[in-house]
């Protein structure tokens, strides 16, 4: 159900930063189905997972980020909708 | 007791989310995703994944959250969005029939019984031992190689970011076709 709440986040918002942190919240649900399902399962691998999704959104936050400030440094607002041409 | 701890962090972590996807303040966001964040915490200590609870707090909340507050505060984005105006005309009712569809699909799987893949493949998570111990000892011996690209990935994520985010020489923004 987070998961569903993050993505029609991700489909409605067009602040880009808030996009990001739907994303955030689709990650999250994921990694709260791996360490259920590694409880039920009594497996550890399923927490092992968790922690490399971890990693990698961490990761993927901070890639993304530097993204979105050299590409909206200039302006004022940042919204998906500017952004429609290639070039930076 | 455990449902009630179950029901109040759910709540928070509902709540949570669909404040961040309502919020028209992108900081009001940012503090709902502290909420979710929390909750979804407080639901590993419920699942008896401490040291990722942990993880979650210092990084996700600890971490992320304040990388989002210092780019909405570095950008000036904090304006509020306007949430009549849509680009794509339909974009806002097809999200919601896509969310009311994965949604659908989510209730219609759990009905089954799926828990069926193997127990105990990667090491058992309940029994003697702390958590910790226990994680460490799967992700250390089995999982070593996937722990090392991981590194790997960190680095060159952290690389990405500076060559990214830095000032081109000439004075525009124009740093990546140089890099």
């Amino acid at each position: 159900m987070l998961f569903t709440i993050g993505g029609v986040g991700l489909l409605i918002r067009r602040n880009v930063l808030i996009m990001f942190m739907c994303v955030e919240l689709m990650l999250n649900a994921v990694n709260l189905t791996f360490v259920t399902f590694a409880r039920m399962l009594n497996d550890i691998g399923g927490q092992v997972v968790v922690v490399f999704v971890m990693v990698v959104a961490a990761a993927e936050v901070v890639v993304g980020l530097a993204i979105i400030v050299s590409i909206f440094r200039r302006r004022t607002d940042a919204t998906a909708d500017d952004v429609s041409l290639l070039k930076g | 007791m455990d449902w009630v701890v179950f029901v109040v962090a759910a709540a928070a972590v509902l709540a949570g989310a669909l404040g961040v996807i309502l919020a028209s303040h992108p900081v009001h966001a940012a503090l709902m995703l502290v909420m979710t964040l929390f909750g979804v915490a407080v639901l590993f200590v419920a699942q008896q994944a401490h040291f990722l609870a942990a993880v979650q707090v210092i990084v996700y909340a600890g971490a992320i959250v304040v990388l989002f507050l210092f780019v909405i505060m570095l950008l000036g984005v904090d304006r509020t969005e306007n949430v009549r105006y849509e680009r794509l005309a339909g974009q806002r009712p097809i999200a919601y029939l896509c969310g009311a569809g994965v949604i659908a699909a989510i209730f219609l799987l759990a009905r089954t019984t799926w828990v069926s893949g193997a127990e105990a493949v990667a090491g058992a998570a309940d029994g003697p031992g702390s958590n910790v111990e226990k994680l460490a000892r799967s992700l250390f011996t089995r999982y070593l190689l996937a722990f090392e690209m991981t590194s790997v990935l960190l680095v060159i994520a952290v690389i990405g970011a500076v060559v990214l985010a830095r000032h081109s020489p000439s004075g525009g923004v124009r740093g990546s076709e140089e890099s």
